[in-house]
């Protein structure tokens, strides 16, 4: 009979969608352990973040009012006196900038093995983590020893629990030490991304690492002019500079959801296809068969980019 | 200034590749240095540019092999390498974050830097985790996820934008002592110059076994068993155009004019 503990995720005052698939993750959890599921809901509209996330599955709802904005030396304070009155097998956060932020130093504070970015978990004779690899080429599956772990999942694999339950709530005075916060926030800014909107889309050709030097990017451009799509870009490509930051596709970019997408030279790291996974229509061109890419794209071909698109070119000039 | 830069060499798996049991066949893995790493290598090399008086030390954890890849950072600008390893270490097969935060923790009891850099997280295991577990167990501020940093010799705090989801970046200013993860697209890394390369081959690069750092076998286990590698299944039926070039670029203009995004 052993509790879990799980950590809702906010920002700017709006509850982010992978707070209730932790909830999900959460409940699994507790489906094997017997125990109860806590979370806990540090800074930003608590009260109001504690109605929505009053979810079926959350036994108790803990709440802390040190500020607006996450601060991780406030949760990890938070965190930490929690897991000692508590005593969860599991605790369990999202794999976000954020949680990046506060995760491996909760493990590291209470001496819990930390498993990050999980996809899949089983637990039944001790816990088994699900993590992708090598960029996601393959997948590998962990045992993860100890008496308990920091689990940090991936958001979007677990579906968001949306069935309203009966959560007790309780304020919790966490006796932040201001003194031990070493770190504030001042403020938040949108990234530069100039005057681009990709995000409004209905045809989009999209280049990535593929197409090895700036010189060649002029192939892409030609075949978005030849198609009259609209033309974007993978991270590599804009972190090199090649191309503005407003074209980006992907978490840290834009999200897009175009009838046809067409994906050239991109492997399909997950941070890519979290910008356009939901496009009607996904074409992949790549030389790699076990390209990521081809596990969410509707056509493909397995060609170098360099002989199919000057092919592609001259069909539609 | 001292800056201590975590630097991993990663396994890199080719387009093509068959598994061995619980791995990747070792002949289709090639060896390089980490790409946020290269990154944090730059900002780094970039201080000691700006100031005067800044040491630039890279740490790694890794066998001889990796002395490679150590090298290209002493090539782009660092000053001298660490390189942390035995047989114990060998046989750790996969260690969980915290054993490698454990690990880096005793080089930086020795060295005691101003300023730790890490790569936001490895290109091949992806735990993107080692560098907050750092700061935690040195008892050093941190900062995850940076793609803008500030920072001056002898200051207090360091001014950072953390890189949010969805294009928002969080300002954020920092005590130090601190450790930021670094996150692609920071700088430019530089590529070795000849010259670099040539110096590279005179600076110190110590190697320094687990028990030199006061660590005993105990803190070398890991939480992390590996029991199964595979290549995962497809999420989607993928219709695949094959032919030669000019049919596969015939399919895919027939499927466009179906989807009725171009003009047939």
């Amino acid at each position: 009979m052993s509790d879990v503990l799980a950590v809702a995720e906010h920002r700017q005052g709006e509850l982010r969608d992978v707070s209730g698939e932790l909830v999900t993750a959460g409940q699994e959890l507790t489906d094997s352990t017997g125990g109860a599921l806590h979370l806990a809901i540090i800074n930003g509209a608590v009260e109001e973040f504690a109605d929505d996330l009053s979810l079926d599955g959350v036994d108790t709802i803990h709440t802390v009012d040190h500020g607006e904005e996450f601060n991780h030396d406030v949760y990890l304070q938070t965190l930490t006196q929690l897991y000692d009155e508590l005593d969860p097998e599991y605790v369990v956060t999202p794999h976000t900038v954020n949680g990046m932020d506060y995760a491996p130093a909760l493990a590291a504070e209470v001496d819990l093995p930390l498993a990050p970015d999980v996809i899949d978990f089983t637990n039944g004779d001790g816990l088994t983590v699900t993590r992708e690899q090598y960029g996601g080429k393959v997948e590998t599956t962990i045992d993860v020893a100890g008496d308990g772990a920091v689990v940090t999942v991936r958001p979007t694999e677990w579906s968001r629990t949306e069935t309203a339950g009966e959560a007790t709530v309780e304020a919790v005075d966490a006796g932040i030490d201001d003194g031990a916060v070493g770190s504030t926030v001042t403020g938040f800014e949108a990234a530069a991304m100039g005057d681009i909107d990709i995000s409004e889309a209905e045809f989009i050709v999209s280049v990535g690492r593929g197409i090895e030097e700036e010189e060649n990017l002029d192939l892409i451009e030609d075949l978005a002019d030849a198609l009259d799509a609209t033309f974007a870009a993978s991270r590599p490509i804009v972190d090199n500079g090649w191309v503005e930051p407003g074209r980006q596709v992907g978490q840290s970019g834009k999200v897009v959801t175009p009838d046809v997408y067409i994906a050239i030279g991109i492997s399909g790291a997950v941070q890519h296809v979290a910008g356009m996974k939901t496009s009607d229509t996904i074409v992949a061109i790549n030389t790699d068969p076990d390209a990521p890419i081809f596990d969410i794209a509707d056509y493909g071909i397995v060609d170098d980019l360099f002989d199919v698109v000057p092919q592609l070119i001259e069909q539609f000039e | 200034m001292k800056i201590l830069v975590t630097v991993k060499e990663v396994e890199e798996v080719e387009d093509d590749f068959e598994i061995d049991g619980n791995a990747v066949a070792e002949t289709y893995l090639n060896y390089d240095l980490n790409e946020w790493d290269d990154y944090a290598v730059e900002e780094a090399v970039q201080l000691g540019e700006e100031h005067d008086d800044v040491e630039v030390v890279t740490v790694t954890i890794g066998p001889e092999r990796s002395d490679e890849t150590i090298r290209q950072a002493l090539a782009k600008g660092a000053d001298r390498a660490i390189r942390v390893w035995d047989d114990a270490l060998a046989d750790l097969t996969m260690p969980d974050p915290v054993t490698t935060a454990k690990l880096l923790s005793a080089v930086v009891d020795e060295e005691e830097p101003d300023l730790v850099l890490s790569g936001v997280q490895s290109d091949d295991t992806a735990y993107g985790a080692t560098g907050v577990a750092l700061a935690r167990l040195i008892d050093y501020q941190w900062a995850a996820v940076v793609n803008h940093l500030e920072v001056e010799p002898g200051a207090e705090t360091a001014s950072v934008h953390r890189e949010l989801e969805g294009g928002v970046e969080e300002l954020t200013d920092v005590d130090l002592p601190a450790v930021f993860t670094i996150q692609s697209g920071i700088n430019e890394p530089r590529y070795a110059s000849l010259r670099g390369i040539r110096q590279a081959q005179s600076k110190p690069l110590d190697v320094y076994e687990p028990s030199d750092l006061g660590l005993s076998a105990e803190d070398l286990t890991s939480a992390f068993e590996l029991t199964s590698l595979y290549e995962p299944e497809s999420e989607t039926e993928t219709t695949l155009f094959e032919g030669d070039t000019e049919e596969e670029a015939d399919q895919l203009a027939g499927l466009l004019n179906e989807k009725g995004v171009v003009e047939g």
